[in-house]
């Protein structure tokens, strides 16, 4: 399974990943306010994100990391 | 005897990951853990980050010294794990010839927006280029002086409303946007001149690939490289981040269009490229 952690610290809240996200789920959190006083971007359901990463792709502030299920060992074995 | 290998120290966000996931984006090594100062959504984060991947991937962190310039990105120092030199405004091409001078083996690279590069930079961008510098140049144009609250730059479109033209500028009075790449693209000095924009995922990977060949072309000495990055500033455009993209994409991608408008080493890299295919 994929997923993104965005990291409230750089967040500004701009809402740039909200836009290009294919799945649509992302959302800027309006019940949530950062340190530096923006509502950050999260992850509204986890089982539908595929780990494609255009929303830290998009990311200005680099403040979105995306891990991707592990397929390493078979394609490895397939080359 | 072999030589005892160092171990890889893991990233931070290698050691979240669970055991059945692989990291497939995380912040950059050459950017430090300092937030970028830029207004929410402004695309010079992304340029910063897209320069640092590409100066990780080239593995050329320890021998890369940075200018920048005067303008929003005047802290760029904290942002880069690099030695970096701040420049008077305008200069950073001047400084980081004499910077590639002193240190030829170093791979230097300007940072500079476009009232710094385009207006009071002029000449020391155009006879950096005619001479073909062995130095890289990423050129933010988002057509407005974003540091000094909003004035129009060089680059501002006719009919532009700034702070300096608030009735659109006027080209029969203000004149006419310069645009940078063809006019550098006439001179016989530079290697590579391309301009790329930021505004999309795709011309975001488009962005960093001629950041990457520009830093590449520098370290084969092939010469000069600018790319000039279409960028966006919502804060002095007046709209949001998103609104702002869609505006850049809608006024400022016709009047400065995207492309490769010189690029010295394009053949051989080409054949090049081939041949590891056949």
């Amino acid at each position: 399974m994929s997923r993104i952690i965005v990291d409230d610290s750089y967040c500004k809240g701009c809402g740039l990943c909200v836009t290009v996200c294919p799945r649509d789920v992302m959302e800027l959190d309006q019940e949530t306010l950062t340190s530096k006083g923006y509502h950050p971007a999260r992850l509204t359901d986890q089982s539908r994100c595929t780990g494609c990463a255009l929303c830290a792709q998009i990311c200005p502030d680099v403040a979105i990391t995306v891990f991707k299920e592990s397929k390493g060992e078979v394609k490895a074995d397939a080359e | 005897m072999s030589t005892p290998t160092a171990t890889p120290t893991k990233t931070v966000a290698e050691l979240e990951a669970h055991a059945d996931e692989q990291v497939v984006f995380q912040r950059p090594e050459t950017l430090t853990s300092a937030n970028f100062s830029y207004c929410p959504g402004c695309t010079h984060g992304v340029v910063n980050r897209l320069m640092a991947e590409a100066i990780d991937e080239l593995d050329i962190k320890g021998r890369t010294i940075g200018v920048v310039p005067v303008g929003c990105s005047v802290t760029a120092y904290d942002f880069f794990d690099l030695d970096m030199a701040q420049a008077a405004h305008g200069r950073a091409s001047a400084v980081a010839t004499g910077i590639k001078r002193a240190n030829p083996d170093s791979i230097v690279f300007a940072y500079q927006g476009d009232g710094d590069l385009a207006s009071i930079g002029t000449a020391e961008t155009v006879h950096a280029a005619t001479r073909g510098e062995n130095i890289t140049v990423i050129f933010i144009n988002n057509a407005i002086y974003g540091m000094t609250g909003g004035q129009m730059a060089p680059t501002s479109l006719p009919g532009q409303v700034t702070q300096t033209s608030p009735y659109g500028r006027d080209t029969k009075t203000m004149g006419f946007p310069i645009r940078v790449c063809e006019m550098l693209a006439t001179l016989d000095g530079p290697a590579l001149v391309q301009r790329v924009s930021v505004d999309s995922p795709k011309n975001i990977r488009q962005a960093k690939a001629a950041i990457k060949k520009a830093f590449s072309y520098q370290m084969d000495g092939v010469g000069y490289s600018i790319i000039e990055v279409i960028s966006s500033c919502p804060t002095n455009w007046g709209l949001s981040p998103v609104a702002a993209l869609d505006w850049l994409r809608e006024n400022m991608l016709p009047y400065y269009p995207l492309g490769v408008f010189k690029d010295a080493g394009a053949a051989p890299a080409e054949a090049e490229t081939e041949a590891s295919h056949e």
